[in-house]
């Protein structure tokens, strides 16, 4: 029944001149995430409207899910697509509409009409009410109500007319690539992919980094990641992921270093790796899934520890999120089956029994102080033999 | 170098069985069920494979139904007893030490009424003949035990536990889990009072996706997949020919010279299990490495998580498995280490050692260095 799909897209529509902008990202990113769907598409721009035209059969359910994954998107709405043949064709058109979409049910409903067509016989007031008093005729049990209606029939008189009155939700966010990019520090638990979906959201495209640490994380581990990277990449577009081996740094660390400050001196040396990813990438910031208060190494101290040694603004999106508020982000963008996979990630494997929840920055250095010997050198050689892998 | 020392988990399959799957699978494609000429010669594979298989055991062809592996002929000869013999009782006697393949069918029947009675092991991985002998009950229908445990070699004495059980009951049957026993011994079923036994050929180095379940033509069992009547309406489904094929020609190959092969495993793991012994903080789990079956060695190397020794040693080409290799899905505990008893320390860093006959010494010697070689450093970085 449908043809066409009328794209919504509210924030983006207020960015004065730069809009244009904003549009053709939203367009790419529709031509990007409707290239495996069957069926053949056109995408247009019109008059403040983008419609995405089927020019072929083409699997309606499949072109929803897509449609669902492109940032910057409110609305989906599928249209019918209807040549002008005077207003009685179209008031048989719409009767039936109506009845077939929602079968006489007992709602209200409202008929909204925009006529760009200015050579179009009727005003939109005279179509509104017109077509009002068919679907009257045509449905019984539904009702007019102007102000709270159940269902809006939208009828938009253009070179041809287009009729809708479902409003799919999108993802909302902004269209990619419309907002920089940033480095997201990626493991394979259940918030990291999260937190790099919410940045994505807001139109940064995304890279990011893997600390594996084998032979105390295994293939699988990484493998994890990767499908993790992949998952994020249905909605974020081709992330790059940098699998730094880390093993020899956190060996060092456990060498000199006090057991309970392990996981904090480990941390804030990801961090600095990251960073020099987030830089040789051309990366404004960098992403973590860090959380207030979930585990030792999130407390806010522990926070303020790591957050010390950054240059560059550090995005927290989940920061004030309970567990259950990212677990239901993660089952909703399909990451949750994937992060509880039981593979020990490199921050867990040494981790005391006891670790510091309340790090005091001086002594953190002061212990930092004792890897001065070698640490410049692997951090150089763990950024020199990362290997970079497209997920997507 | 490479080792591969994972033999109880898969096997590489013998060069005549890839050579007769890709034949099965190019040429003589036919399906058996066909009236045709292609279908004639296709069954022709399935009998070739049924005689060889039969001659092994010396029993008839037609007891051998071929399954998709180790874990169904388990299930259906639990599940096809149980219901063929819910009227006669409903009590089944096993031990605490199975492969999940038998405790877990088991454990759903329990669920469904039957009562279950388990069997315990000591921390070699005997268990009392005399216990044993006590469980069995005139309602008892079914005995199913394992003949090699998967994961510490040990070997239960299914002849004895045979003659028990046709002694107290001889209407109950007994079925053997022989998955890893299968092409290690000489398995004699009519002799030994087994009226049901599971075999797996990928452990065989056959392919995998394919097994047998031998059913004494006096023992009467349910089958469970109903459909187009193959094999005589016990197990429908189209033959699997390629993997049937190259079953029957690695049972054939695997039992021609049985003697001298596990003979040469046995002394290889000997040799293993000695020269373990002059590394500090090693144990040997399970048998005596006299005692257990002749390729399968579990050993704890104390301090050593298991998991990162495994991943040590797969860096330099040595596969081995940490517990039993078919329970990594898990995220719990073996339940044969927890059978056996095994300390906390033990079950942390006990990894299993399996073998084949293509097992070499320079292997083995290679696999004895490198552990030599990481487990200091493993050691020190321990978790604290």
């Amino acid at each position: 029944m449908y043809k066409a799909f009328l794209i919504k897209y509210a924030e983006i529509a207020i960015k004065g001149k730069n809009r244009y902008i904003f549009e053709d990202a939203l367009v790419d990113q529709i031509k990007y995430q409707l290239r495996d769907v069957e069926g053949t598409f056109k995408i247009v721009k019109e008059m403040g409207r983008i419609f995405v035209y089927a020019q072929s059969e083409f699997d309606y359910e499949e072109t929803i899910e897509a449609l669902k994954r492109v940032f910057g998107i409110y609305g989906i709405c599928p249209a019918i697509v209807l040549e002008d043949e005077g207003f009685e064709a179209l008031s048989k058109e719409v009767a039936e509409y109506v009845k077939k979409v929602y079968g006489d049910r007992k709602l209200t409903f409202k008929v909204n009409t925009r006529r760009n067509k200015k050579s179009y016989p009727m005003q939109s007031m005279e179509v509104s009410s017109a077509l009002g008093g068919v679907i009257l005729d045509a449905c019984p049990n539904m009702k007019v109500d102007v102000h709270h209606p159940d269902v809006f029939v939208n009828v938009e008189i253009r070179n041809k007319i287009y009729l809708y009155s479902e409003n799919i939700p999108g993802p909302g966010g902004m269209p990619l690539g419309t907002n920089g990019s940033a480095m997201l520090l990626l493991s394979g638990g259940i918030d990291s992919p999260v937190a790099g979906y919410m940045i994505a959201k807001r139109g940064v495209k995304i890279d990011a980094v893997y600390f594996h640490a084998p032979p105390y994380t295994s293939e699988r581990a990484k493998q994890k990641v990767v499908d993790l990277a992949r998952l994020v990449a249905r909605y974020s577009g081709p992330i790059r992921l940098h699998v730094v081996n880390f093993t020899d740094i956190q060996l060092y660390i456990y060498d000199k270093c006090p057991h309970e400050e392990l996981t904090i001196i480990m941390r804030r040396y990801m961090m600095k790796i990251a960073e020099q990813f987030a830089k040789a990438d051309g990366c404004m910031a960098l992403v973590t899934g860090e959380s207030i208060g979930q585990v030792a190494s999130q407390t806010i101290h522990s926070l303020a520890a790591t957050n010390e040694v950054c240059t560059m603004p550090v995005f927290r999106p989940v920061i004030g999120f309970d567990k259950q508020e990212i677990v239901d982000v993660a089952n909703k963008i399909n990451t949750y089956e994937t992060s509880i996979l039981p593979y020990e990630d490199c921050c867990t494997i040494f981790v005391a029994k006891h670790p510091v929840t309340k790090p005091n920055i001086e002594i953190i250095r002061r212990s930092e102080q004792k890897l001065q010997e070698k640490i410049e050198d692997m951090v150089k050689e763990a950024v020199d033999t990362a290997e970079t892998i497209l997920c997507q | 170098m490479e080792a591969y020392l994972d033999n109880s988990a898969t096997t590489r399959c013998y060069e005549e069985v890839r050579d007769l799957v890709v034949k099965t699978m190019m040429e003589d494609y036919g399906n058996p069920s066909a009236m045709h000429l292609k279908g004639v010669e296709a069954e022709k594979y399935v009998k070739e494979a049924a005689k060889k298989i039969a001659a092994t055991l010396k029993v008839q062809e037609k007891e051998i139904y071929f399954t998709s592996g180790g874990t169904e002929g388990d299930n259906w000869a639990l599940l096809g007893t149980a219901m063929a013999k819910q009227r006669q009782g409903k009590h089944i006697i096993t031990t605490v030490f199975e492969h999940s393949a038998v405790s877990a069918p088991l454990a759903w029947l329990e669920e469904q009424g039957y009562e279950i009675t388990r069997i315990p092991v000591d921390e070699e991985g005997n268990l009392s003949l005399e216990q044993l002998r006590a469980a069995v009950r005139k309602d008892t229908i079914l005995v199913s035990t394992m003949y090699v445990n998967n994961e510490m070699g040990a070997v239960v004495p299914v002849e004895e536990i045979g003659k028990i059980v046709k002694e107290k009951n001889p209407a109950a049957l007994y079925h053997v889990d022989a998955i890893q026993a299968y092409g290690k011994y000489r398995i004699y079923p009519k002799r030994m009072g087994i009226d049901l036994l599971a075999v797996s050929g990928h452990k065989i180095h056959g392919p995998k996706g394919v097994g047998f379940l031998y059913i004494s033509e006096k023992a009467k069992i349910r089958p469970l997949i109903l459909g187009g009547g193959q094999q005589g309406g016990m197990r429908s489904g189209t033959d699997n020919v390629p993997g049937i094929a190259g079953l029957g020609a690695a049972a054939e190959r695997i039992y021609r010279d049985l003697e001298a092969n596990t003979e040469q495993m046995r002394k290889l793991k000997l040799y293993f299990a000695q020269e373990l012994g002059k590394i500090e903080n090693v144990k040997i789990n399970g048998p005596k490495p006299e005692q257990g079956a002749p390729h399968i060695l579990n050993v704890s190397f104390l301090g050593v998580r298991s998991e990162v020794l495994l991943h040590t040693l797969e860096e330099m080409g040595i596969y081995v498995s940490a517990g039993s290799a078919c329970s990594s899905h898990k995220r719990t505990g073996s339940s044969t280490m927890a059978a056996l008893g095994l300390s906390p320390e033990q079950k942390e860093s006990a990894v299993r050692f399996s073998f084949s006959e293509f097992t070499s010494k320079e292997e083995l010697d290679y696999t004895l260095d490198a552990l030599k070689k990481v487990l200091p450093m493993l050691r020190r970085y321990a978790r604290k």
